[in-house]
């Protein structure tokens, strides 16, 4: 995509450099003069976020780090040393406990815009794959990260996902021994969370660059789903693209700074002020709200090794979805059939989240009893879950493969240029055929 | 010998290729072997330690818990219920033995014989090891509030998600007021 470098270095000094190590000239051929799809909607700039989101996350963890104590009988503590005695030590960890919620929302919509315009498809499996492995790293990272200021949630938080490997026929006590180090969760579970938390961002930070190469080399795909078929179609990446995503994320970091300011709690358990006590369980475990659609998930199964497989195996279809997905048109913009199952999606996550942090009794509708079906109640949160989780997989495992055989989609453009050079009355203002030429 | 040896100086590319072969397949099995053997130490390191294993098993003044009531201690980092049962939950208990039940064992198999009164169970549910509440559910039991699993007054799971009956740990009793857990 990129192709041959047009890099000149300019002064002795890069030119010595270039010979010897050409760093300048790829960074040079990767965000300055690389050709960016020209019609990018602001779905896009949340690459850019992300990476802010990594490199915060990285820079307020090492900085906690130097203040924390890594055992059970220190950890709850010396987070709370942090908030009180150490200099701005409230504002990094409100940085990097909300740092994770910005992290999660902005990989949500990442993925999502990935699904809604086919990211995922021929070039590209290697590149969405990637971004899955981030993602997984990103769920044990930041379960892990949870599990540290030993608070109650935490660690029962942890008590209730480790014991999920106790799922497995035959090995899995022996796995639950394992990763706790003991009998129960307890200082040696702790002490290997904390150094896995440590080490798992750079794990991140190295497929994220792998997944920026394989970016590079098939190219960014675009709102049309239609790849670059000339100069015409495409924006050199800097100006056009490190403008507007410094722009999104400037007001990325004005949410992220509302929460930080305004409510730093908002999106943290109150039981996790309480310190670690294995003997009493809080009435009602939730993890952070980013799990909340899988915990769902876990809990719509009867059974606890098949809630398990479910759980694991909804981030796993993700894996599959370049294959599952027959459509020839990869964008949904032309897709008016999968654009309304996308919807209904987007509509079940939020439903499944729901659910996560509802007690599985409970009534969905309060006061009314009506929906009784045979032995079961389909007004509780457990039946919802059940049928939000029937959506979802059949929406990767059936939906999707049978749409891409039936739906006719809309006609989709020759070119990303054709559709504003061809009618120059429709484009706004100042979307001129080639910007690349202005200035 | 002499033969291979000189047809090995002069000409380096024919050199005897099975000969060739086995040093590779010696010396990557051998690296491979290695590598097996050291993978073990780097898993058992995370295996419980020898400090903890040592202060596996405590000792349990019976004496402490009147009849309908429970003592919870902390054992391997785990509640462990001590439990003087009535007998009307005895009774229930063993009623309800020939039951379905998703993990069947009579109420006699889950204590000592002749102390049918003294329950001694891992306070961890056995879905997700949530502590269970004594009195709640719908079995007079313990129940899971957590992912609502209940269990009778013998320990057993009769509802809900968890797999197993509560674990019975090892324990023995040293008189009659004392026990010995694990």
């Amino acid at each position: 995509m990129s192709g041959h470098s047009t890099y000149e270095p300019k002064t002795p000094v890069t030119r010595w450099l270039d010979s010897r190590l050409p760093i300048i000239r790829l960074g040079y051929d990767s965000f300055i003069d690389y050709p960016t799809p020209r019609n990018l909607n602001y779905w896009w700039t949340f690459g850019a976020i992300l990476s802010v989101c990594l490199v915060s996350q990285i820079i307020t963890g090492v900085i906690l780090v130097m203040h924390y104590n890594p055992s059970a009988a220190g950890a709850f503590a010396s987070v709370e040393h942090i908030m009180r005695d150490v200099n701005y030590g409230w504002l990094i960890r409100y940085m990097h406990a909300n740092g994770a919620s910005m992290f999660f929302i902005a990989v949500y919509i990442h993925m999502l815009r990935g699904l809604y315009y086919g990211s995922y498809k021929a070039p590209r499996e290697v590149l969405w794959i990637l971004g899955c492995i981030i993602y997984l790293l990103m769920m044990a990272t930041g379960f892990m990260g949870y599990v540290l200021p030993w608070g109650q949630m935490s660690f029962h938080g942890a008590v209730v996902i480790t014991n999920l490997l106790g799922a497995f026929p035959i090995v899995g006590e022996l796995i639950t021994t394992l990763l706790w180090g003991g009998f129960a969760v307890d200082n040696p579970t702790l002490n290997r969370f904390f150094a896995l938390h440590y080490l798992l961002p750079f794990m991140i930070a190295g497929v994220v660059v792998l997944h920026i190469w394989a970016l590079h080399v098939a190219g960014q795909n675009n709102p049309m789903g239609v790849e670059p078929k000339s100069k015409a179609d495409t924006v050199p990446f800097t100006p056009y693209a490190t403008v507007k995503d410094a722009f999104g994320v400037s007001v990325f970091l004005i949410l992220f700074a509302i929460f930080i300011f305004y409510m730093p709690n908002a999106l943290g358990h109150a039981d996790n002020y309480i310190p670690a006590n294995p003997l009493v369980t809080p009435a009602h475990i939730v993890p952070e709200w980013y799990y909340l659609p899988f915990y769902a998930i876990l809990r719509a199964v009867p059974d606890k090794l098949g809630g398990v497989l479910a759980m694991f195996g909804a981030i796993g279809v993700l894996f599959a979805l370049p294959w599952l997905d027959t459509s020839k048109v990869r964008s949904m913009r032309y897709r008016p059939m999968a654009k309304m199952y996308f919807a209904i999606l987007l509509v079940v996550c939020i439903i499944l989240g729901f659910c996560g942090a509802k007690l599985p009794d409970d009534h969905v509708i309060p006061h009314l009893t009506t929906f009784r079906l045979i032995d079961a109640d389909l007004n509780s949160f457990v039946w919802l879950s059940r049928f939000a989780t029937l959506y979802y997989f059949g929406f990767f495992l059936v939906i999707l493969p049978v749409l891409g055989l039936v739906e006719k989609p809309l006609p989709v453009p020759e070119t990303i240029a054709s559709p504003a050079l061809s009618h120059p009355a429709s484009a706004p203002d100042g979307a001129v055929a080639a910007p690349e030429m202005k200035g | 010998m002499a033969d291979t040896a000189a047809g090995a100086t002069t000409e380096p590319g024919q050199a005897d290729p099975s000969r060739r072969d086995f040093i590779h397949i010696a010396a990557i099995a051998a690296g491979a072997g290695g590598a097996a053997a050291l993978v073990w130490p780097f898993i058992d390191q995370m295996n419980p330690s020898a400090d903890t294993l040592a202060l596996a098993s405590v000792e349990f003044d019976l004496t402490k818990v009147a009849e309908g009531q429970q003592v919870t201690i902390k054992w391997r980092g785990k509640p462990l219920f001590v439990r003087n049962r009535t007998q009307r939950e005895i009774d229930a208990a063993v009623k309800d033995d020939g039951a379905s039940l998703p993990d069947p064992q009579t109420d006699a198999q889950r204590h000592k014989d002749g102390k049918a009164q003294w329950m001694v169970l891992v306070g961890s549910c056995t879905h997700l090891g949530c502590v269970p509440t004594f009195g709640g559910g719908d079995y007079g039991g313990w129940f899971c509030p957590c992912h609502g699993s209940h269990y009778d007054t013998s320990g057993r799971i009769r509802k809900g998600p968890a797999p197993k009956n509560l674990v019975v740990p090892e324990y023995e009793f040293l008189s009659d007021t004392k026990v010995k857990i694990g």
